[in-house]
């Protein structure tokens, strides 16, 4: 066959799976040329379980939260809405918590989507580059008038999800099949999602911790993030915060601003 | 960034030291971060074990004779008692918990 019919009779075939509306390509026949309707169907099955599948085994937390029927009727809403755009399975699902934020039947639970967002960032931290975390020895070594200047490099794992809500707590609550005691859901937490070796940890972040993070993620220096931090919440520690940044794994190098 | 945040570099020294010292004592991890920490299991192989399915996968709602047509539209709500959601609070007004539409 053809390069060219190739693609063709793909796109044809591909059009109508997603959408049980819509009939069996012309396309499509058996061997001996009659329609093959059923066998479609099957196909047709397949793609939407399979990816409902995949949403699943990406959003366990937010499954067991739901329960499994709700869960799948919401996850088939957004499959025919959203057919892959990547061959690796594991990319599925990147709107899913945006298209849980929006969906009308989810909006009484408004954590919902930021525990979505959460268990996104920790399959892209399982799949992040492997990188060594910064060592703290270095660091003793810096003249102390000369600390502020000091700037982070990120780690590849290293993901922040900040959220109005307790999805923190709500992720652990869920994530890990152990009853769940009652939750106030009104407290704001911020997760760091880091993998420093092979296992993915969630961590919830002090009062300006996140601030914090985020400025050194994004190459501010030490001195800047910290006035930045203590911005955002006056009971801020610096010393908790970088003891607990370096032990995380958050970073993999550190230099002086100006010597990059 | 205002004058009352400014970090003076004598504080930052303090603290620095202070978090080396932590680190030091404490190795990897304080006893609060652990406590606060949620080690997610790990799953091996996790990604490469999604896989499209060759076979015929039936689920909720869908069978070999191909997806239904007829789906939860306005009535998803009923399907939330099987979680933990119930167990959800949310103080000023909204719950974890779905109201039929």
């Amino acid at each position: 066959m053809l390069p060219d019919s190739g693609s063709s009779f793909a796109a044809s075939f591909a059009q109508a799976l997603l959408d049980p509306a819509r009939s069996t390509p012309a396309s499509v026949i058996g061997p001996n040329g009659k329609a093959a309707g059923r066998r479609y169907d099957v196909y047709r099955n397949n793609v939407t379980v399979s990816l409902i599948d995949a949403l699943a085994a990406v959003y366990p937390a937010v499954q067991r939260i739901t329960g499994t029927e709700y869960f799948r009727a919401m996850a088939r809403f957004h499959v025919r809405s959203n057919p892959p755009t990547s061959p690796l399975l594991f990319e599925y699902g990147r709107g899913f918590p945006e298209f849980i934020e929006a969906y009308e039947h989810a909006q009484d639970m408004p954590w919902l989507a930021d525990v979505a967002r959460i268990e996104r960032a920790w399959l892209d931290c399982y799949h992040a580059r492997d990188a060594a975390p910064l060592s703290p020895v270095p660091l003793a070594s810096i003249a102390p008038d000369r600390l502020a200047e000091v700037v982070f490099t990120p780690h590849p794992a290293m993901r922040i999800v900040r959220s109005p809500f307790a999805a923190v707590t709500i992720f652990a609550a869920n994530r890990d099949g152990a009853p769940s005691a009652r939750i106030d859901a009104s407290i704001a937490e911020d997760a760091l999602i880091t993998r420093p070796d092979v296992e993915v940890v969630v961590r919830h972040l002090p009062p300006g911790g996140a601030v914090f993070a985020l400025s050194l993620a994004s190459g501010q220096p030490l001195g800047e993030a910290a006035s930045a931090a203590l911005e955002a919440a006056a009971d801020f520690d610096i010393a908790t915060n970088i003891a607990g940044l370096i032990a995380a794994g958050a970073f993999t190098s550190h230099a002086l601003g100006d010597a990059r | 960034m205002s004058a009352k945040h400014a970090v003076t570099s004598l504080v930052l020294a303090g603290a620095v030291s202070t978090a080396l010292a932590t680190l030091a004592a404490a190795g990897p991890l304080t006893k609060a971060e652990a406590d606060a920490a949620v080690a997610a299991k790990k799953e091996k192989c996790f990604g490469v074990a999604l896989k499209g399915q060759n076979d015929c996968a039936a689920g909720p709602g869908t069978t070999c004779q191909g997806t239904s047509t007829v789906d939860y539209q306005g009535n998803a709500w009923k399907f939330v008692q099987g979680g933990t959601c119930t167990s959800i609070d949310l103080p000023g007004g909204k719950k974890g918990s779905l109201k039929p539409v």
